[in-house]
């Protein structure tokens, strides 16, 4: 391939960006097996180390991920129905729960939406043309998730608040940014960006541009060539970089914390709530909360799964046999 | 439908790919674009379908302009190096898309969609594997249904590229065959580009000889082999002895020493000799313009090919002959030779 590729396979880059997910409960991957034998050119398979130095190794695996991960997703779930199951759902059905439920898959709608959108534009655009300034906005696209989710907040205070650039405009024309809808959408879409985008460039480079020529050949015109060449060819892709966008946007809580200025019922988001409830120790509910959260990690982690398998699949019919 | 390409200039940053190429390609013909590689023929070939731009030039299908129309509008059939089939869908759907993406005021409704792959699956004699997907098929079959693809939107003109480098030996032989006889049944005007210059001259009608973006040489393949227009295309096409020598005065001389034919009207100076292999007669010692020692003799077929090493001057060139067997040669041998027919061009390297 004559484009560019600053990415290693598809599949290892969105497993890379995946642990970066923020996935609230993301299992700690456990390297690959396969690549770690060939990188160790040992006629040694590590498979074949004495039995008892296997057995503490697992053992340590084992044990780390009890303590770091079994046990508080348990914990989690433990709290939340300490005082019983209709403790529980009434602490669910609280108002300021429902609407910190319902801001949450606003939120989330909208973030994922627009960086559906803006995602796909930006890997068509480096993974199928070659312009100047290529590789800065492929850095450009990894931003958010090199900056703490703090400043990109702040950024956005900067821009919107009262005493911000646009601020005073904003105040005479009435416009509601900062601790409200608006600026949390604007906070998490910053944040989520770079998910869709990131899973959807190493899979479009590595599938060139031969295919759109041969539909744009036999007369399809661009709208047709996209819908029925390109996004088939990229679903899986996209739902996973979707999936993954989702999950992060529902539980980002450094960012949002920042715009939002918690206004019970209005401006609180599910992982906001959390720590609010906790802090005034409605044990209970907050738990209750924080459950629907690790209830969606986990729904992610599956699906998740599916779709790599799906697209660990995907990478072996081409159309090229590898020897040419 | 005829193709006029005239004065396409291309260049990618200081590179010229396509150096002003003038081409004219007749209704009905099989043509076919040779040179190696980075000598501009993929180029030239993807600016006549619209999927590059030249930076000056004109471009004519039918007499009509077609630099103002996009790929899509141009009617070219189009069949890729590795084939391009939609990977997600069957062989079906993938013949049928040409079909199915037209403007729906002249969309055919769906039974004759159907008929006409069906048509198009028989003539490439793959209708058995209309359920497939691309990845489930040889590159032969794929390289077939790329070709079914491209003519299910009536082309105007095909054009193929390098179709089948990607292919073995053996199947390359069997669709070459295949291609032409295709191209008899159905006639369109068609070209195709390729570095295999057996291919060229086996399966086309005329072949055009391409070096660093420029035309070398337009011709039967007959003419290209037989009355190479420059040095390029007497290297490039069928096997050469190249000897380095001097003009001069009518005469010819290899190491100082004067060879026995005539000179043909080459400019004075230093030049080279291109002979083919089977054009060197062979003699006793004595009797022929040059003069070897047989290091070397492989025999297979009608032919034996041995290895001379030429004495006289530096006594180290090696060249390689094909002789018929009626004579058998035996290595330590002096033989002489003499060039049947040769061309004798100006050294510019």
């Amino acid at each position: 391939m004559s484009m560019q590729t600053n990415f290693v396979t598809p599949v290892a880059q969105l497993k890379a960006y995946a642990s970066t997910a923020g996935v609230a409960i993301a299992i700690p991957s456990h390297g690959e097996p396969g690549e770690r034998s060939r990188a160790v050119a040992s006629p040694r398979d590590l498979r074949t180390e004495p039995g008892p130095i296997r057995f503490v190794v697992i053992a340590l695996a084992v044990s780390f991920l009890t303590v770091f991960v079994v046990l508080p997703l348990v914990v989690v779930f433990a709290s939340a129905f300490s005082k019983g199951i209709s403790a529980y759902f009434a602490a669910l059905a609280e108002p300021e729960a429902l609407s910190a439920i319902k801001l949450t898959l606003l939120v989330a709608a909208i973030s994922v939406g627009l960086n559906l959108v803006f995602g796909v534009i930006a890997a068509w655009a480096i993974a199928k043309f070659d312009f100047r300034g290529k590789t800065f906005l492929i850095t450009l696209i990894d931003l958010p998730f090199s900056v703490s989710p703090v400043i990109s907040g702040l950024v956005f205070v900067l821009l919107f608040g009262a005493q911000g650039y646009w601020g005073s405009w904003l105040q005479a024309h009435n416009i509601h940014i900062l601790f409200a809808v608006p600026g949390i959408a604007l906070a998490t879409i910053f944040v989520t960006f770079p998910f869709v985008a990131r899973s959807l460039i190493p899979l479009m480079q590595e599938q060139g541009t031969q295919e759109e020529e041969a539909a744009i050949s036999l007369g399809a015109s661009g709208l047709q060539t996209f819908f029925r060449v390109t996004l088939p060819n990229i679903k899986w892709g996209l739902l996973y970089g979707v999936l993954l966008c989702n999950a992060r946007a529902m539980g980002e809580f450094g960012a949002v914390s920042v715009v939002s200025g918690h206004i019970r019922g209005e401006t609180n988001t599910m992982p906001l709530l959390v720590e609010i409830l906790y802090n005034e120790y409605q044990f209970v509910a907050s738990f209750a909360i924080a459950s629907l959260l690790a209830m969606l990690a986990l729904i992610t982690l599956v699906v998740k799964a599916v779709l790599e398998r799906r697209l660990d699949e995907g990478q072996i019919p081409r159309n090229d046999p590898g020897d040419h | 439908m005829t193709i006029e390409v005239k004065n396409i200039v291309k260049r990618f940053g200081a590179f010229a790919a396509l150096d002003n190429v003038d081409l004219k390609v007749g209704k009905g013909e099989l043509l076919a674009l040779l040179g190696p590689s980075g000598s501009g023929k993929t180029t030239l070939l993807r600016i006549i379908a619209g999927l590059d731009w030249p930076d000056a030039g004109e471009v004519r299908i039918d007499g009509e302009d077609a630099l103002g129309h996009g790929a899509s509008e141009r009617h070219v059939g189009f069949v890729f190096q590795h084939y391009a089939l939609f990977r997600h869908m069957t062989v079906f759907e993938n013949v049928a898309f040409g079909l199915r993406v037209q403007p729906r005021a002249v969309r055919k409704d769906e039974a004759k969609i159907r008929a006409r792959v069906k048509e198009l699956l028989d003539l490439v004699q793959l209708d058995w594997l209309a359920n497939r997907y691309p990845s489930q098929l040889s590159g032969g079959q794929r390289q077939r249904i790329a070709l079914a693809r491209a003519l299910a939107i009536e082309p105007r003109i095909l054009l193929l590229d390098e179709p089948f480098g990607a292919l073995d030996a053996k199947v390359r032989k069997e669709l070459r065959q295949w291609l032409r006889s295709l191209h008899s049944e159905i006639h369109v005007t068609s070209i195709f580009v390729t570095h295999d210059q057996e291919e060229a001259l086996e399966v086309a009608n005329r072949v055009v000889v391409m070096d660093k973006g420029r035309i070398e040489q337009i011709g039967t393949p007959g003419d290209v082999y037989d009355n190479p227009a420059t040095a390029f295309v007497h290297g490039f096409i069928g096997e050469s002895i190249v000897l380095p020598v001097e003009v001069s005065g009518g005469s010819v001389r290899l190491a100082g020493r004067p060879l026995n034919i005539a000179a043909d009207g080459a400019a004075a100076g230093a030049s080279k000799l291109f002979v083919r292999r089977h054009d060197m007669q062979i003699g006793p010692a004595g009797t022929g313009s040059l003069e070897g020692a047989v290091r070397h003799v492989r025999s297979f077929g009608p032919i034996q090919r041995a290895e001379i090493a030429l004495s006289g001057g530096e006594g180290k060139t090696v060249i390689e002959i094909d002789a018929p067997r009626d004579r058998e040669l035996q290595a330590g041998e002096i033989i002489s030779l003499q060039p049947r027919r040769y061309r004798i061009f100006a050294a510019k390297e």
